[in-house]
């Protein structure tokens, strides 16, 4: 079996051979090369079979061509007679397939490279794809965040925002949190989730893996730049599809330390205000900010409805407290309602569903932390 | 030759008068054209969505619809064009062509001809009143994967019986032709020596058959999942969203090649006719297609190389899906090798089969890429994968299928159609395609999400000018419904042979416009 080491060299020495000067800016038409081994792995096959496939359109677009100019009646060109050569024809078999083992022998040591996700880890980050956003689980750190598009590219991507998108930087690829990881270290990802079909995509990290409702998917990755790194959902997954971003911060060990410390301290102060009674105004306030990033998008800017029903005036809305919350956890199956249990604390759940009773002309009682607590 | 050709036949009588011909006929010439007509209707009515997508796409920002319409729009779109342009075209080519290639005087079973095609408007009527219903029509994308299509609302139902329709009368259709191949051929016309068309249509018969009961049973699991309380795709209740799409998959997969085998046949009844040389390998050519359809039942997971299979399952369904690279080109190879020292010329027919060698040949290559699993990894759901079946599809199959109306409107109707327009059409149509498709495969690389609304800005430019090729692209084929119409009204006079090189008993036994019974006697070939 020839070594991956091997492979590569074939692989980059035919390539250089083949790169010339000419295709400079060619690179932002092209595939990325990326940050991981895994993204330079790919890319280097990439080139390889593009190069392949341009070279067998040469020779026969090239065939084709010189009949097209010489074999023509208008030439006077008298038809020949034959009509097959066994030799060729076996000839023209077996070629392509010799070639396709040349593709075939790196294509699977990159792949048995890709799929080793058993070798240590230095950590573990689970991510699951919701309707319409991703969560990301430090396993090893009991840190836990949603990942939502930014709001301002939230309300700008609405129909008639009246906001001119391409004043906007990185336009539908950035969040309100994104995922930050150490450089340099091997970070196994778990992809799952929770409702329908995603998939967690950043071109850069040179893969892309299903996040799967009742599937617990593997990938792996080590990033060796800093930077950000952006990517997308790429399995459609209903009408915000092209709204549920993927960020990667790629930071120093260092920074990531001071983030990992940060994160912490905000979770155990969120914890801290669930233990408390919150003011209707900081309720509403949280609330709003809450509702915008996640309920927006189908219950309208104002509660009037749209993909889902309308909060203004809704009998739940308006009606028995417990049976709103229980609504909010649970969600409502069968539809893009999805359960909320997972993916908002116990501040946001009782901001948000205060907010939905007192704001868009309803008039109904607020719940408590403590009350949405009680209901899990 | 001329005392062979049948102008008329004694106890022949002609077509019924009125609306109710097209209702009650069991003709495969009238049959054929309806099922032709229809599959206009259809391209046209899937043309106006795309032009919807492209729209919305033109600029990034969200301009025109909202996200759940433009959903709706890609799926209804892929649905329409898949099953409504282009399977009941080939059926259509079929039901005109078949019998007059083999010396048949109709197909075997005229009257289930009649219903194949008369549940087909009954299923699209069906499917588009889902545009207007509450929850608007399917979003979940062709392909209907669970849980995701499980949300569509009030459509949910309309949609699966939509597939039941469509599958019911695909499967006739295929029972059709392959009971009128293997029954009805004329004395001497072994199996060896049917026109490639006909060999073609015959296994493409036999890959209906296989795959479209598998699609009907996936969809209906999906039905009961919805309303009976089954979970077959519900990882809750046991079951496996992952299995719908190995079903799904293992129908689609020989889908794609029912979409593009009777291409083949097409491509190589007119590279001949206008190289004036004999077909090149005739019998690799058979071959070939036969093993396309074998291994096309073992590739199916190269759709899903995303969802974590095992590596041995990966390493397999990579090594297969780079196997059809290769009966793949033996045929384009054996199209170049018949122009090769021939005596060419340009018609219309002939530039478009020229054309799709071409841009399906680049569709071919990008397919080799897309079958290499790890850069799958990248190029998957992105609009690399747009690029690369457009150009199997649109520049392979729809050009195919263009090619095959120039070729044999003379035959059919008795008149040539205009070769100048035919030409503009052709030239334009070209140029559009690839100023549509072409750039898709920069922005799938560059990172771009299929079947997303929105975008970020390093997509604009080449959306741009997607765009641009898509509307023209889309106007140019106006200009293909006024030829056609055109061409049916009237024009200068076909001969018998209508081209100078082409061969097979339609052209050299019957008249332009065949009689309305063709072949009462069987023909004798040699
Ligand atoms: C050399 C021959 C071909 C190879 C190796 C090939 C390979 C592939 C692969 C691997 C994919 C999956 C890409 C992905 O989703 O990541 C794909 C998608 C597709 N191919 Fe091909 N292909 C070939 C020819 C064709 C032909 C002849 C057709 C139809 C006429 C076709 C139609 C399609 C369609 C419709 C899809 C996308 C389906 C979807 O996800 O909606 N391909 N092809
Ligand atoms: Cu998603
Ligand atoms: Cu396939």
């Amino acid at each position: 079996m020839i070594t991956r080491a091997t492979n590569r060299l074939l692989v980059s020495a035919a390539l250089a051979i083949l790169a010339s000067p000419a295709m400079a800016g060619f690179d932002e038409l092209n595939l990325t090369q990326g940050v991981t081994p895994i993204s330079r792995e790919v890319y280097d096959l990439h080139m390889w079979i593009l190069w392949v496939c341009i070279i067998i359109g040469i020779i026969v677009f090239g065939a084709m061509a010189w009949s097209i100019i010489y074999h023509r009646k208008s030439k006077g060109a008298v038809p020949a007679t034959f009509h097959e050569s066994t030799k060729l024809e076996i000839l023209w078999t077996a070629v392509p397939f010799l070639i396709l083992i040349t593709i075939a022998v790196p294509a699977t040591s990159t792949l048995l490279y890709m799929s080793d996700t058993s070798t240590d880890a230095d950590m573990t980050i689970k991510v699951t794809g919701h309707q319409w956003k991703w969560q990301y689980e430090y396993m090893d750190e009991g840190i836990d965040f949603i990942s939502n598009l930014h709001p301002d590219h939230n309300n700008a991507r609405m129909k008639g925002s009246g906001t001119d998108v391409t004043t906007i930087d990185h336009y539908l690829l950035d969040v309100d949190e994104p995922l930050v990881v150490p450089v340099d270290k091997k970070i196994r990802l778990l992809l799952t989730a929770s409702d329908v079909i995603h998939a967690w995509w950043v071109p850069e990290l040179g893969q892309k893996q299903d996040a799967i409702p009742g599937y617990i998917n593997e990938m792996w990755t080590k990033i060796e730049k800093e930077g950000t790194y952006r990517g997308n959902c790429a399995e459609l997954c209903g009408k915000d599809h092209g709204f549920m971003p993927v960020v990667v911060k790629a930071v120093s060990e260092a920074d990531y330390q001071k983030w990992l410390g940060e994160k912490k301290q905000a979770a155990e102060a969120a914890a801290a205000g669930a233990d408390r009674e919150w003011t209707l105004d900081e309720l509403m306030a949280k609330g709003q900010q809450v509702y915008n990033t996640n309920c927006m998008a189908c219950h309208g800017m104002n509660g009037e409805g749209g993909v889902g029903k309308a909060i203004a005036g809704s009998p739940i809305a308006n009606g028995d407290a417990g049976a709103h919350i229980d609504l909010l956890l649970k969600g409502v199956a069968g539809t893009a309602m999805a359960g909320y249990a997972a993916i908002l604390n116990d501040v946001d759940l009782a901001a948000v569903i205060s907010y939905q009773r007192k704001g868009f002309g309803n008039d109904a009682d607020i719940v408590q932390p403590a009350d949405i607590k009680a209901a899990r | 030759m001329s005392e062979h050709v049948a102008t008329h036949d004694d106890h022949d009588h002609g077509p019924e008068k009125g609306l109710m011909r097209w209702v009650r006929t069991t003709n495969h010439k009238d049959i054929g054209t309806l099922y032709l007509l229809f599959s206009l209707l259809m391209f046209l009515i899937g043309g106006a969505m795309a032009m919807v997508i492209r729209l919305e796409l033109f600029q990034p920002g969200m301009q025109f619809v909202d996200p759940q319409f433009f959903n709706s729009m890609t799926t209804m779109h892929a649905l329409i064009m898949v099953f409504g342009a282009v399977m009941p075209a080939f059926v259509g080519l079929a039901n005109w062509l078949v019998p007059m290639m083999i010396g048949a005087p109709d197909m075997a079973l005229p009257r289930m001809n009649n219903w194949s095609f008369w549940i087909l408007p009954f299923g699209f009527a069906m499917l588009l009143s889902t545009l207007f219903m509450e929850g608007g029509a399917p979003a979940a994308g062709w392909t209907m994967y669970p849980p995701l299509v499980l949300q569509t609302q009030d459509a949910f139902p309309f949609l699966i019986f939509t597939v039941h329709i469509l599958g019911l009368s695909s499967i006739m259709g295929a029972i059709n032709i392959v009971a009128t191949i293997l029954n009805m051929r004329a004395p001497g016309m072994s199996l060896m020596k049917m026109p490639l068309f006909v060999w073609t249509w015959f296994i493409t018969a036999y890959l209906l058959i296989a795959v479209m009961p598998v699609f009907a049973g996936a969809v209906t699991m999906l039905l009961t999942d919805q309303y009976f309380g089954t979970s077959f795709f519900d990882a809750a209740g046991g079951g496996d969203p992952v299995l719908f799409q190995h079903v799904f998959w293992f129908f689609g997969h020989p889908e794609v090649y029912i979409m593009i085998l009777p291409a083949f046949g097409i491509v190589s009844a007119i590279v001949p006719t206008f190289a004036r040389k004999p077909l090149f390998g005739y019998s690799s050519m058979v071959y070939a297609t036969a093993s396309i359809a074998f291994l096309s039942f073992i590739v199916w997971a190269h759709h899903m190389f995303t969802v974590g299979m095992p590596v041995a399952g990966e390493l397999f369904f990579m090594y297969a899906t780079m196997l059809i690279a290769v009966p793949t080109g033996v045929k384009v190879f054996n199209w170049v090798s018949t122009m090769w020292r021939g005596s060419m010329t340009f018609e219309t027919p002939m530039l478009f089969a020229l054309g799709f060698i071409i841009l399906f040949t680049i569709g071919g290559f990008s397919g080799l890429m897309l079958a290499i699993t790890p850069v799958d990894f990248q190029y998957h759901d992105t609009y690399f994968v747009v690029a690369h079946f457009h150009y199997v599809l649109v520049s392979g199959a729809i050009f195919s299928i263009m090619a095959a109306a120039y070729y044999w409107l003379p035959k059919w109707t008795g008149n040539m159609y205009d070769e100048r327009l035919g030409k503009i059409h052709f030239w334009l149509s070209t140029i559009f395609v690839n100023v549509l498709f072409f750039p898709q495969h920069f922005l799938g690389l560059a990172g771009m999400p299929r079947r997303i609304p929105d975008y970020s800005l390093q997509f604009a430019d080449w959306n741009m000018v997607s765009s641009i090729g898509g509307f023209a692209f889309g106007l140019t084929q106006l200009l293909f419904c006024y030829i056609v119409y055109k061409t049916i009204k009237g024009g200068q006079k076909a001969t018998d042979r209508v081209w100078e090189g082409a061969t097979g008993l339609e052209f050299e036994k019957l008249s332009s416009p065949p009689p309305y019974h063709s072949f009462t006697e069987a023909p004798q070939v040699k």
